[in-house]
């Protein structure tokens, strides 16, 4: 998987929890809570879609390495890698 | 509500959910029940915390997106207008602020900016501050006028403390913006509809329940929990276990007696009780044009235990119909609920036939006090316009969801985080501290998300 594929899966999985947020100008390099109305709950959301999607863990020490798209792509891809290996 | 809205959370993510329900019907205490093919609803007046579609950063909308339930599943009517009502003053507001800010600048001349900035204080309150603080104590600091102090705790208290004349002021904070900045709203089916919304969501995401299913005792081996005994005498294994059954009853279930200082000490001491008048009139052509009004009889507001079977100084009417529904919509019936607190002890203690006698007597006692808080309302038309009536006592609350004391708020101490003592055993709903229909699911979520989801897998 790509780097903007990732962002892509990031993405889909936000425009499922959040219907309600309009995603057609994220900034891939600001963070998420600062363009879209998300808590705390709602990235705890993304983590689980990851997991039940993806087979995808991260830990609670690494969600802050969720915070930009850039970011997710840059810590989720390799673990991508890794669970379709 | 809050059991449903965990396990719909934990379904949602794989997990193997089983919802227990000693009752026939869901819901708990917000539930509803059947006389004679009428419907009515047990808890609800209104449902708070109600913001319009599209204002976020809000417990509603919040919820909403956590258990992926669209907001129309909940059919949310706004109030029309709602009024705090003490000799003197009368102070109506609405859904938008607005309304009480004026009230309180017409009617309280002088102290609109200590009002103002009483306000900003609770806005700017960060989550949990005020644990431990008296209400009363800020309120008396903040607000110098004695009869707005009073008059603005009387909904508050009413609409969710477990405690007896001052409240914890992090609850305080939670109820001002669940009632005043939020504001509320009512699905016209009532309850039901937002039980079903429930109910739907958690089959589709997997979840099973089994309903007159009552549980006998909590298993706990060494500090840990690891099943339930049922009622029948089943046993079922369980990597965690969250009860909504209250927290002494709670303890009860993993083997405290009903007498033991720790369950007796946090009993909620606040009991209540409402009478539903239907009507064969919509309230409006009655003159009933309010929602809710919380009324009180002096400028000392009261809410404390009963010292007789009802307190008839204070309470709360509410009439459903009063709510901007749809046009072309409305319920079928008019109906009148007026609640008061009321004496636990008084209510346990009749015999049957005189239960149901000290019901009637005290029937019309409580409309009657009502009605005086409803000005140009005939009581007589109003007598003459009900076709059925009905009342529950706290000895009908005990009875239905075998919350002790009758106490439909809860202990008197909450569990914020939800832990207990036992490992593997949490609690949610009115007992962890967050109040209202919106407020026990939204404890159900927050529950299930830090102490199951959260926690990992085991």
């Amino acid at each position: 998987m790509t780097k903007e594929e990732c962002k892509q899966v990031v993405l889909d999985i936000i425009a499922e929890i959040a219907p309600d947020e309009d995603l057609s100008n994220i900034s891939p390099d600001v963070r998420l809570r600062d363009q879209l109305d998300l808590d705390s709950m709602d990235f705890l959301d993304i983590v689980m879609e990851l997991r039940k999607q993806y087979g995808i863990e991260v830990p609670e020490e690494d969600y802050p390495q969720l915070a930009s798209l850039d970011s997710c792509a840059e810590y989720l891809t390799p673990k991508f890698k890794e669970v379709s290996a | 509500m809050a059991g449903l809205a965990a396990g719909i959370r934990l379904a949602m993510y794989d997990r193997k959910v089983l919802i227990l329900e000693k009752h026939s019907i869901p819901g708990g205490l917000n539930s509803f029940y059947s006389i004679a093919g009428r419907k009515f609803d047990v808890g609800l007046h209104a449902v708070t915390n109600v913001v319009p579609p599209g204002h976020k950063g809000t417990p509603l909308p919040s919820l909403l997106r956590q258990l992926r339930i669209p907001r129309d599943a909940f059919d949310l009517n706004p109030q029309r207008s709602s009024r705090i009502a003490f000799p003197g003053a009368d102070l109506r507001f609405t859904n938008s602020f607005g309304l009480l800010e004026e009230e309180v600048d017409r009617q309280f001349p002088g102290q609109i900016e200590a009002f103002r900035r009483f306000r900003k204080r609770i806005l700017e309150a960060s989550p949990g501050e005020g644990t431990g603080v008296s209400s009363r104590g800020i309120l008396a600091e903040s607000l110098p006028d004695p009869l707005l102090r009073e008059m603005l705790l009387c909904p508050i208290m009413y609409y969710g403390a477990s405690t007896a004349h001052d409240i914890d002021f992090s609850l305080f904070v939670t109820l001002w913006k669940s009632v005043f900045e939020e504001g509320f709203g009512r699905p016209l089916a009532g309850i039901r509809t937002i039980i079903r919304a429930l109910l739907d969501r958690y089959r589709e995401v997997g979840g099973t329940r089994r309903m007159k299913c009552g549980v006998r005792r909590i298993l706990v081996d060494e500090g840990i929990a690891c099943g339930v005994e049922l009622e029948d005498g089943e046993e079922l294994t369980a990597d965690r276990i969250i009860s909504t059954a209250g927290e002494p009853e709670t303890r009860i279930l993993c083997g405290a007696g009903e007498e033991d200082p720790a369950v007796q000490e946090n009993i909620g001491r606040l009991a209540f009780a409402e009478t539903i008048s239907i009507l064969s009139r919509q309230p409006e052509e009655l003159g009933i044009k309010d929602t809710i009004v919380f009324f009180n009889d002096s400028p000392l507001f009261h809410y404390e235990q009963a010292a007789s079977d009802i307190d008839l100084r204070s309470g709360v009417i509410c009439c459903p119909n009063n709510y901007a529904y749809p046009e072309g919509t409305s319920l079928d019936e008019g109906i009148l609920r007026v609640t008061t607190i009321a004496s636990y002890e008084n209510w346990t203690a009749y015999s049957q036939p005189d239960y149901e006698e000290a019901k009637e007597r005290w029937f019309s006692r409580m409309v009657e006090s009502a009605l005086n808080f409803l000005p140009g309302v005939d009581p007589e038309l109003i007598r003459s316009s009900t076709v059925f009536r009905d009342m529950f006592t706290p000895r009908t609350v005990r009875k239905y969801t075998g919350r002790l004391g009758g106490a439909i708020y809860g202990a008197g101490r909450k569990s914020p985080d939800g832990t207990t003592g036992v490992e593997n055993l949490f609690l949610a709903g009115t007992d962890q501290g967050l109040l209202g229909i919106v407020g026990a699911m939204f404890s159900g979520v927050t529950i299930a998300n830090r102490h199951v989801l959260m926690a990992g897998r085991k």
